[in-house]
């Protein structure tokens, strides 16, 4: 019976939203950061949240970390109602907040040690573990350093071992890897898919890194404005984009414009967009448009210095959905 | 209850290893005590067995008024160590742990209490070779009540700093507040000296009648009901700062 129950909570999903809100009072004005967030998260699953600054992914994982209490809405994590067993909830997962975690006059260890013994862990059982992830995240000797006397990379990595330190099945990484260089963000990634490979954790993690959201997801979530704009893997949704992207940049911002209104009377064409003297577009068959439209630009005697075209990004996909890029 | 405990207990220890490695804040708190001890001491001791001045040596008057002053803005600017660990994210981190919400306060109360009590000792110490002259009973309850005001306010100032989260809103409050306190409570010379208008409005201090409580306690005066009164208000203090204390935790997901 004890058996059956644990299949049942294990086959059961990760995450189960319906309706989060939340809305802010700011100066006698209500800012609705999130306006009714749905969403799934199987065990097991490495799911990435993308949106541009101010969309409302901070405050949607403070929400389902019971950091916040919805304006409206429920939620199932790991398990437990939000609402109803928050404690619960506390128990079974672990947050990596966006700014940090950790106080710079502590030491390394002793944040490390405080953190993992409010877990129940012993000492010594966080002492072990502490020192693991550290060095598999290479960041071994610093333990008895102060948190200040780290880099930004490497206090950003102890952020991360901190989040991790009890084994949670569920971890929230909110922009785990800003500040990383090159390298310790491939490292980071390698960890985060061994974690969910050889202990099953599922992960939910915010960023604003293109690569970072196409390669180590299983599966993409994209936030606008407070509500979910398009769902799935990343090649699903470029598959929902039309055609190539072509990019030129031109000698200013008038010949831009003039170059997108050339543009516009092309067949198929999607999603044109300028920035400064740069302009963008989708169009299907790309690779056949291109030298057709370079002609048409050289007649009305506009001279481009570059042109590019690219498969659809993960950029495109949510120009497509949203009108604006995700740069903004 | 018992993860309060274990966990009121991880936290005081987090907070007293960060102390004691970073003292510099601990000295400092103690030097403006002892500067009073030093600098102002002296000068009562002139103004002894004036009309007016509660009976006994200077020291009977002054040091029971100095370990208010010290319990009390001991406690009272620890809320800006708050909005430093809320700025660096500790509050929020130690908010998604199972900790009781409760006992997130409380160790840093303890830890406060600890840096107090030492503090109180050394004070005692410099006023024993100073000239004063107390039975050890009643400096322990001198220490105690200057703990249960530390508790308090340290309380209080946390909640203040974590309800306000910005130093610039924070440290107004607390001037405001700690002036009118110190003024009106008779620490640095007794309210009996004060014209009637300002003896009434001392009155409506209680801080004033912890003093008092204390000045009794000094002379060796303790079964009476204005030390009842004193150390009564006190731990009356104590529990509503704790309950206020508790409260601005818990409604952090607000
Ligand atoms: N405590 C708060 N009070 C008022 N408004 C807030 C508060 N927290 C967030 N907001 C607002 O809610 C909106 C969503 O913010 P949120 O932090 O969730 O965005 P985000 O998607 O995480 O952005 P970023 O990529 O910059 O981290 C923003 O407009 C923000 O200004
Ligand atoms: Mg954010």
């Amino acid at each position: 019976m004890a058996q059956r129950k644990m299949i049942e909570t294990l086959s059961q999903n990760m995450i189960e939203a319906h309706g989060l809100k939340r809305t802010f009072r700011a100066r006698g004005k209500n800012i609705e950061a999130v306006r009714g967030i749905d969403l799934t998260v199987a065990a097991g699953e490495i799911v990435g949240f993308l949106g541009p600054n101010g969309a409302g992914k901070t405050t949607t994982l403070k929400m389902l970390t019971t950091l916040l209490e919805p304006s409206d809405g429920e939620a199932i994590v790991a398990g437990c109602d939000l609402r109803r067993d928050p404690r619960g909830v506390r128990r079974r997962i672990g947050y990596v907040a966006q700014g940090g975690t950790t106080a710079g006059i502590a030491r390394a260890g002793l944040e490390i040690t405080s953190q993992a013994e409010l877990f129940g862990l012993t000492p010594k059982q966080a002492r072990q573990r502490g020192e693991e992830l550290l060095s598999a995240l290479d960041l071994e000797d610093v333990w008895d350093r102060k948190c200040e006397s780290l880099s930004g990379g490497q206090r950003r990595r102890l952020d991360i071992v901190m989040g991790l330190i009890h084994r949670p099945q569920l971890v929230f990484l909110d922009e785990p890897s800003t500040g990383l260089d090159p390298q310790s963000r491939a490292n980071l990634w390698h960890h985060i898919r061994k974690l969910r490979d050889q202990f099953g954790t599922t992960v939910f993690l915010t960023t604003h890194y293109m690569d970072e959201a196409d390669s180590l997801s299983d599966r993409l979530l994209i936030i606008d404005h407070g509500v979910i704009v398009g769902e799935g893997t990343s090649a699903a949704l470029k598959a929902r984009v039309s055609g190539d992207s072509l990019t030129f940049t031109l000698r200013d911002g008038e010949q831009a414009a003039r170059a997108a209104d050339i543009a516009n009377t092309l067949a198929g064409v999607a999603n044109i967009v300028t920035e400064a003297n740069v302009l963008h577009y989708q169009i299907p068959k790309g690779a056949i448009v291109l030298p057709v439209y370079l002609r048409q630009l050289t007649q009305a005697g506009i001279e481009p210095i570059g042109a590019e075209i690219a498969r659809p990004t993960l950029d495109d996909v949510f120009l497509t959905l949203t009108g604006r890029t995700l740069r903004d | 209850m018992m993860t309060f405990f274990r966990d009121s207990w991880i936290v005081f220890k987090r907070a007293i290893i960060i102390s004691s490695q970073n003292p510099l804040w601990i000295v400092i708190g103690l030097l403006q005590p002892i500067l009073y001890l030093a600098l102002f001491g002296p000068l009562l001791t002139q103004m002894a067995g004036m009309p007016g001045f509660p009976p006994g040596n200077a020291w009977l008057v002054f040091v029971p008024g100095l370990l208010v002053q010290l319990g009390i803005f001991g406690g009272a600017f620890v809320g800006f160590a708050i909005i430093y660990e809320w700025r660096s994210g500790v509050i929020d981190r130690q908010m998604v742990s199972p900790a009781s919400r409760a006992a997130l306060i409380v160790g840093r109360v303890m830890r406060d209490i600890v840096v107090l009590f030492i503090q109180g000792c050394l004070l005692s110490g410099a006023a024993f070779l100073f000239g004063l002259a107390v039975p050890l009973h009643a400096l322990a309850l001198g220490l105690l009540l200057m703990v249960l005001l530390g508790a308090s306010f340290s309380a209080l100032s946390y909640a203040a700093g974590l309800a306000l989260k910005s130093e610039d809103s924070f440290a107004p409050i607390v001037n405001t507040f700690a002036l009118p306190i110190l003024l009106l409570s008779g620490i640095l010379l007794p309210m009996s000296l004060a014209p009637g208008w300002l003896q009434v409005l001392s009155d409506l201090n209680p801080f004033k009648h912890m003093v008092t409580a204390l000045r009794f306690v000094f002379r060796d005066e303790i079964w009476n009901g204005t030390v009842l009164l004193g150390f009564g208000l006190a731990v009356a203090l104590l529990v509503l700062s704790a309950w206020v204390g508790t409260r601005v935790f818990e409604r952090q997901t607000k």
